[in-house]
């Protein structure tokens, strides 16, 4: 029941990328790589909302109300870079049938799902003032709502099925299906008449936003960036040891 | 800086309400986050080492 | 038996998320990708005949007016190449302004004014501190001049 001995086993095979789709290597550097990304996170959020919050001027439409662009839209981002994040790892778990691939996209669904949630209230408290309703059923809003709901069903399906390798492909698959709304929410305001606005940010054109302001956004969007990848290292450590604990394959700190 | 006084930063032009719950939201979601995983973790890591003796 | 009952649970609460998220699919590809029509559309005859609808596009400029009632505010909605009436009672959002976009819900009254049960503004994608808005609106202003001398 001891430890395995990871350092021999690191030195005898040679190197090799696809040692680190091994759970008991993956963890430790995992392990290594969580405080640098906190402390990035904290620095770039902080420096993100003085730049936002005591740089930025005013807007000419909105006054000091589109200050909360500095929150909503990295957060809308992330949403969905996360989703299409999971659905990869989900993916390149059913093909290469790797174990760690699933584990990754079950630590990043509940991030994904808290920056969808974030998105929507932000955009809601957003929408008041500047539109005039909390909420309306145009094709942005609903189809993020619709990614909410994903989120939402991938974690109940992993919950449902108590064999966690079925559990693992069948809740992969709906991440696959349901990776085609990411695309909708994303070019929703470009194919269909909606309130929401369009992009002010997009690779093809030059950015709608004043340097400062676009700057601001940008600094806010990396350090949210690096909590989730913090936070995704965390679970996926948690995860780990959840599934693998019995096999006794870590050493305690 | 933009601005020339506390109570002018706080009143965020007439849109206190939105924009800090806005950020409110945002951060407090993040904490929450962070605190339920560090309780899941300290859960899991008391397990593994009672299961190591 | 518990475990039992809580995967039942799951499951349950599952499929109901589904059936909602299908419903609001296929709410929102029926009607409400098109979010609101353009005066030109209503003209047209493309907008429902019965039934509230939106309508969207610009406050034509100097058509605001506050009706004698001192309750209602009328205004022409337009997409510069049709205009309609609209009748509104109660608080316009701070971004509804003349010249820029706003989408209004209602019913088309018989007299062909457009009788809004809600106004919602609708603002563009660019941000930009009110100095840079007025030296761009100044650059316009001057370019236009000089193609009509």
């Amino acid at each position: 029941m001891k430890n395995i001995d990871i350092k021999s086993n690191m030195q005898t095979s040679k190197f090799n990328w696809l040692q680190y789709a091994s759970p008991k290597i993956f963890y430790p550097l995992a392990g290594k790589l969580i405080p640098w990304c906190l402390a990035g996170a904290a620095i770039l959020i902080a420096y993100g909302l003085y730049l936002g919050l005591f740089v930025a001027p005013t807007d000419f439409q909105q006054g000091e109300g589109y200050r909360i662009i500095f929150v909503h839209v990295p957060a809308a981002w992330f949403s969905m870079f996360l989703y299409l994040l999971m659905a990869l790892y989900a993916g390149l778990g059913i093909v290469l049938n790797a174990r760690l691939s699933y584990m990754m996209a079950t630590a990043i669904a509940p991030t994904g799902a808290m920056f969808t949630l974030v998105a929507l209230v932000t955009g809601s408290l957003w929408g008041k003032p500047m539109w005039g309703a909390w909420w309306v059923w145009d094709a942005r809003l609903t189809s993020e709502l619709i990614l909410l709901f994903l989120y939402i069903g991938y974690f109940s399906l992993q919950a449902a099925i108590d064999d966690k390798s079925r559990a693992d492909k069948a809740s992969a698959v709906l991440a696959l299906v349901g990776a085609i709304n990411v695309p909708i929410i994303y070019f929703s305001v470009k194919w269909w008449n909606t309130l929401h606005q369009g992009a002010s940010v997009s690779l093809m054109n030059a950015p709608a936003m004043a340097a400062v302001m676009l700057k601001g956004m940008l600094v806010m969007a990396i350090g949210f960036w690096l909590y989730s990848i913090a936070v995704i290292l965390i679970r996926v450590r948690c995860e780990i040891l959840e599934r693998d604990s019995k096999a006794a394959m870590f050493r305690q700190d | 800086m933009q601005w020339h006084s506390m109570s002018e930063f706080l009143a965020m032009g007439g849109y206190a309400f939105y924009v800090w719950g806005s950020f409110g939201v945002t951060f407090g979601c993040m904490l929450i986050e962070m605190l339920l995983l560090n309780s899941r973790r300290q859960r899991i890591t008391q397990a593994v080492k009672q299961e190591a003796f | 038996m518990k475990a039992r009952h809580k995967r039942f649970g799951l499951i349950a609460a599952g499929l109901i998320l589904l059936v909602i998220a299908t419903v609001l699919i296929t709410k929102s590809f029926r009607s409400n990708l098109v979010f609101f029509f353009t005066p030109t559309q209503v003209e047209k005859g493309e907008a429902p005949k019965t039934g509230s609808f939106r309508i969207g596009g610009l406050v034509e400029n100097g058509s605001l007016k506050r009706l004698p009632d001192g309750l209602h505010v009328q205004f022409r909605v337009t997409d510069t190449a049709k205009t309609m009436q609209v009748v509104y009672k109660g608080i316009l959002p701070d971004l509804f302004k003349e010249g820029k976009g706003v989408v209004a819900e209602g019913k088309l009254g018989t007299n062909g004014v457009f009788e809004a049960d809600q106004v919602l503004a609708k603002h563009d994608e660019n941000y930009m501190p009110p100095e840079a808005a007025a030296a761009l609106k100044a650059a316009q202003e001057n370019k236009a001049k000089g193609k009509v001398i």
